[in-house]
């Protein structure tokens, strides 16, 4: 469904991706793990043409998109968490919720997806008119993973969603990750807590400075004996 | 009392222009953080647009209201073709260098279109048509408040009431307040940043537009530089109520008109200038990002 092939991606002159090719069928969880600054962000960003690939290419539902536009990758149905959830914070929990369906004119469609949200994330109906900036750490990403979710997302790109949330509340994203995931939608998950991510994946890949050095079932990466040393602090 | 009323009144009119020009910098800036120096000479082409409008009319013997409503819409239609394109030439291609390289294109692009009108036009001052008719209602308040005054006021606020609701409630205002508060999120959400950017542009010239329009015809005359100076003024208010800020803008145009109005009618106008930007130091050391401006947190 999403494939990359051999993509180099560059800030200025420092190369930060190094020919990663990585492929994600629909219907599953993918998962990217790696250490800080391995260019797990960099890999998100190139599909989503914030800093597009210099080399390689980018082919979704077979067609190439590494030459699209940010908003042209949306209208595919590409959507993206970053990293730090990135919440608008002078607009209010349901002008987020908005801007997550700018790219939709469905408007019976819209209202359906608000009322399912609002089922899953009953705490984002209860705020709805309170702004964004005044959320608490996990209501901000239980609002971003709503926001992407308002565009429809064909494949979901979701980063770091544990990134300062408490153990509690880090569990409950990962079962919402997977509901969403039964639901039909595919998911390319990076993270740095690994045993987290790859629990609930069905394939992983490994990345080490801009390269990917292992690729695997997850249930064959949680018992690999280099992983668990490096990643799963065991 | 009267005659503080005409002060009151007089810096009312005075700082409802400068909001409407002041408007189209912080808009700007709230988006891309560029001070669009060049936004005075937007409002000055369309103070000279309205002029070549109603010298038109006037040869086809329109009456006055006509006239004035259709120069309003012309020039506020010329002057935002002018920003889109100004923005088009001067900004975008330098979208992605260091900050001071549009502040520069910026400021080529303001000395270009002056001097552009100064060759096309003339250098001396040309008297302006008063496009605003006296109103026999105003008469009795007249020594307070004039009837061009009192237009420009309620113009004013009718066009900041169509803007707050424009970006309140509209697609294109969500995407415009998206955009200058996380640009990358916005380009996530499938906002076209370009045409966010353009649509600013369009919207802050053509009510630059309007005020150029308004107060030339208040005033009587105009000429190529009058955008250099009232684009000093509105720039330092959009800076007194906090640059970005779209109600800061407006108060800061105001507070600002006030100070001008007062401070001639009370003390001397040789003194305008200096109580102006006094008033700028002193917000500037207490309150460093304008009055409704914001410090910027550093995100996580």
């Amino acid at each position: 469904m999403l494939e990359l092939k051999g993509v180099c991606t560059f800030y200025g002159k420092i190369q930060a991706l190094h020919e990663v090719s990585l492929s994600v069928q629909e219907g599953e969880i993918v998962t990217l793990i790696g250490a800080n600054g391995a260019g797990k962000t960099t890999t998100l960003m190139s599909i989503c043409g914030i800093v597009p690939a210099k080399k390689g290419e980018i082919w979704f539902q077979g067609e190439p998109i590494h030459k699209l536009s940010p908003d042209q990758i949306v209208a595919k149905g590409i959507i993206q968490v970053p990293e730090g959830r990135l919440i608008f914070p002078r607009m209010t929990v349901m002008e987020n919720l908005d801007m997550g369906a700018y790219l939709r004119k469905d408007k019976a469609e819209i209202k359906r997806d608000l009322d399912y949200i609002f089922d899953l994330f009953p705490i984002l109906a209860e705020r709805k008119n309170q702004l964004g900036g005044t959320l608490s750490g996990g209501e901000q990403q239980m609002l971003a993973i709503s926001r992407a979710l308002m565009a429809r997302p064909k494949v979901l790109l979701l980063d770091e969603p544990s990134l300062g949330l408490a153990p509690l509340v880090i569990k409950q994203i990962f079962k919402i990750i997977e509901k969403i995931n039964k639901q039909g939608t595919t998911i390319f998950l990076v993270e740095q807590n690994a045993h987290q991510a790859l629990k609930i994946a069905h394939k992983g890949y490994v990345m080490e400075n801009g390269r990917i050095v292992m690729e695997d079932s997850a249930a064959n990466l949680l018992t690999n004996e280099d992983v668990k040393k490096a990643y799963l602090g065991l | 009392m009267d005659y503080f009323l005409e002060l009151f009144f007089g810096g009312l009119t005075r700082g409802s222009i400068y909001a409407l020009i002041a408007l189209g910098y912080t808009m700007v800036y709230g988006i891309i953080e560029l001070i669009n120096f060049a936004h005075g000479e937007i409002y000055m082409i369309g103070a000279f647009t309205a002029l070549i409008v109603a010298g038109v009319c006037s040869l086809l013997g329109l009456n006055l209201i006509s006239i004035l409503i259709l120069a309003i819409i012309i020039s506020m239609f010329y002057s935002a073709a002018y920003g889109y394109t100004v923005e088009k030439i001067a900004y975008k291609p330098l979208r992605n260098a260091p900050r001071l390289s549009p502040l520069i294109s910026a400021i080529g692009m303001s000395i270009f279109l002056q001097n552009y009108v100064l060759l096309a036009q003339t250098s001396d001052f040309v008297p302006f048509p008063s496009l605003i008719p006296e109103f026999e209602f105003m008469e009795p308040v007249a020594h307070i408040m004039g009837s061009s005054e009192l237009v420009i006021i309620v113009v004013t606020a009718i066009a900041m009431v169509i803007l707050s609701l424009f970006i309140k409630f509209t697609k294109i205002g969500k995407a415009m307040r998206a955009t200058a508060q996380d640009r990358k999120m916005a380009l996530l959400c499938g906002v076209n940043v370009d045409r966010v950017i353009s649509v600013t542009f369009i919207i802050g010239s053509a009510l630059a537009a309007l005020g150029g329009v308004l107060i030339a015809s208040h005033i009587g005359q105009i000429n190529f530089y009058i955008g250099f100076i009232a684009g000093i003024k509105a720039f330092t208010a959009a800076v007194l109520g906090g640059i970005g800020s779209i109600p800061g803008a407006v108060l800061g145009g105001l507070v600002l008109g006030w100070t001008e109005s007062f401070a001639t009618g009370y003390v001397s106008s040789d003194y305008e200038d200096v109580f102006a930007f006094c008033l700028l130091v002193i917000i500037l050391i207490f309150r460093p990002a304008g009055i409704l401006g914001r410090t910027n947190t550093q995100k996580v």
